[in-house]
């Protein structure tokens, strides 16, 4: 344990007190993805030259008293989905393998107004399409607990890294799981909040109704506090919302004495390995103890969560990737015949299977003929999860399941079934049809040495009784006992 | 399987999506299609009879602002990523003779 061995906040704290520097920070990042990288590959995008520039500029800032704040010098990694001003911004897809955006996202502002140090770009799966980063075309991205299995998906690179110290925190996105799932994998905290909280301005759009910008951290204390920093109303984004009630490190008490906890049955059937199942079941247990008030019910509609996610985001997809053609910026083919050509080659060469086949997928149930029975049939759907999730929340504060079904599989198991993979979302997809917040807290590690995340999710808007829950669970927990291989030469074999 | 996708299907499929299909990827996107078809198809055991399409589950409307210019010139930058640019623009295949 060093000085530089701690969370976001702490280490923001230690840099304002002068114990530490933004600079000393950054390398102490460094020098682990120097060890760690040629295995882990968390990273598309290493921007150390620029990194170091900034956390100089920072630290003179610190030192004046003209940058304060809790993130001010603290290392972030950034999903590669969202854009950053001369920095190239490759959504881990080929067709944008030398996008340089001049324009940064407004999530990526924030922070630099915060005086965050940008480290570099994280891997993901294509387009975020994916639950393991395995669709990457720049290779996949191990698990720093177990190099053998994947990280989880879509913000894989994001939660490795956070996993495996190469980053004090980290910004991810979520469409349909992809903070909370690989969290989840790699024993780390993620969390979606509410959709419109944080501006989607310059995040390259999968499912523009779903996605959602959120962060990945080591504890939920920096997990409220990067929250705190990204949450937004924003007129780039017409489905920002504006809230007053962003204050979210308010909300770091351990006291969940009244606060009513529904288990639903549904989460915890069919299909949910045993050693997950056990460990949530006995983190719910300690929330009791301390005072939370749990009670089982049934959810109901949760098989169809999934199909009628597909739909939708697939359909999305399908329009927003339609700007992908190679005119204006990216990949573009050689020796196309004229204009339509050169779209079809170009998109054909430049995207990889995965978002090849939710882009047919989507413009398949948009067409004339199956949009009613598809496309329509799925928001009907969307619907009816959405009254089952207000039937629940008007008699709970917040629901607690799972965040997968397994902890993170193999290397090499899940492309091969596209539809088994997405039975993987079945706890993580329908908080994004509803808008709702969402975290993971890690609760345990299985027999294989794989951590396990629980997944808390409220009502829309009630990030701050997801905080404060996590928050107690944490100090009931104690701490965690991090992934093996971090800061370790190598890392974890 | 319930679904069969024909190859009119998929032709009209690559069409709309504007891709080009290899045949081996015809045949596989053929398979995909049918399977996630099937099991999307699960949603026809809900009775969805009055209920209204959600497309925002907050009641948004349309949102307006002043169309005003807030950004610089950055012609120069843009353009710095386009495959092709001549004379401040876009060059893309001849399409008119």
């Amino acid at each position: 344990m060093t000085e530089l061995d701690c969370t976001a906040v702490e280490l923001g704290k230690k840099i304002k007190a002068g114990r530490v520097t933004a600079p000393e920070a950054l390398e102490a990042v460094l020098a682990r993805m120097d060890r760690q990288e040629e295995t882990l590959h968390c990273y598309v995008t290493d921007d150390r030259e620029n990194a170091r520039k900034k956390a100089e500029t920072v630290q003179a800032q610190i030192e004046a008293g003209t940058l304060s704040g809790p993130l001010a010098g603290v290392p972030v990694a950034i999903k590669d989905n969202m854009n950053t001003a001369g920095l190239l911004t490759t959504c881990a897809s080929r067709i944008l393998n030398n996008f340089v955006p001049t324009f940064s996202s407004e999530a990526v502002k924030r922070l630099e107004a915060a005086g965050a140090v940008i480290i570099g770009k994280t891997n993901m799966d294509e387009f975020a399409m994916g639950s393991t980063t395995e669709t990457s075309y720049y290779g996949v991205t191990r698990n720093p607990w177990h190099t053998d299995h994947v990280p989880g998906g879509s913000s894989g690179g994001s939660a490795a890294a956070v996993a495996a110290g190469e980053c004090y925190y980290a910004l991810g996105s979520d469409t349909g799981g992809s903070i909370r799932q690989p969290a989840s994998f790699c024993g780390v905290v993620g969390m979606k909040p509410t959709y419109g909280t944080v501006s989607r301005y310059g995040l390259i759009a999968y499912g523009s109704s779903l996605d959602q910008i959120g962060p990945l951290a080591q504890d939920v204390t920096d997990c409220a506090a990067i929250l705190e920093v990204i949450s937004t109303h924003d007129p780039k984004d017409s489905t920002s919302v504006k809230r007053d009630d962003t204050d979210f490190t308010s909300a770091l008490k351990a006291d969940v004495k009244g606060m009513r906890i529904g288990i639903p049955r549904d989460y915890f059937g069919e299909g949910l390995d045993g050693e997950v199942k056990d460990s949530i079941l006995s983190a719910v247990r300690q929330l009791e103890e301390a005072g939370a008030v749990v009670e089982e019910f049934d959810l109901s509609l949760v098989k169809y969560a999934i199909p009628a996610y597909y739909v939708i985001a697939c359909a999305e997809a399908s329009s927003n990737l339609a700007r992908f053609e190679g005119v204006k910026y990216g990949y573009r083919a050689e020796g196309f015949d004229g204009l339509h050509d050169m779209y079809k080659m170009t998109r054909s060469e430049g995207f990889g299977p995965e978002v090849k086949r939710r882009i047919m997928l989507g413009s398949f149930v948009l067409s004339s003929g199956y949009y009613d029975a598809y496309y329509l049939k799925a928001l009907r759907t969307k619907a009816l999860i959405k009254q089952a999730f207000d039937k629940a929340f008007a008699k709970y504060d917040l629901i607690v399941g799972p965040a997968s079904p397994t902890t993170a599989p193999r290397l090499g198991e899940s492309l091969a079934d596209p539809i088994q993979m997405y039975l993987g979302d079945i706890y993580t997809v329908s908080v994004n049809l509803a808008g709702l917040p969402g975290i993971t807290v890690p609760c345990g590690v299985d027999s294989k040495g794989l951590p396990i995340g629980m997944q808390l999710i409220g009502d829309c808007f009630q990030e701050k009784k997801l905080i404060r829950t996590a928050y107690t669970y944490e100090t009931l927990r104690g701490a965690f006992a991090g992934c093996p291989g971090k800061g370790k030469e190598g890392g974890q074999a | 399987m319930a679904n069969t996708i024909s190859d009119e299907t998929i032709e009209y499929v690559g069409i709309l999506a504007k891709l080009k299909l290899s045949d081996e990827e015809k045949e596989q996107a053929k398979k995909d299609m049918g399977r996630m078809l099937d099991y999307i198809d699960q949603l026809n055991e809900l009775d969805t009879e009055g209920v209204e399409p959600m497309s925002h589950v907050f009641p948004v409307h349309n949102v307006f602002r002043e169309d005003e210019v807030t950004n610089g010139d950055d012609s120069a930058a843009m353009l710095a990523n386009a495959p092709e640019e001549k004379d401040n623009s876009f060059v893309v295949p001849r399409t008119v003779e």
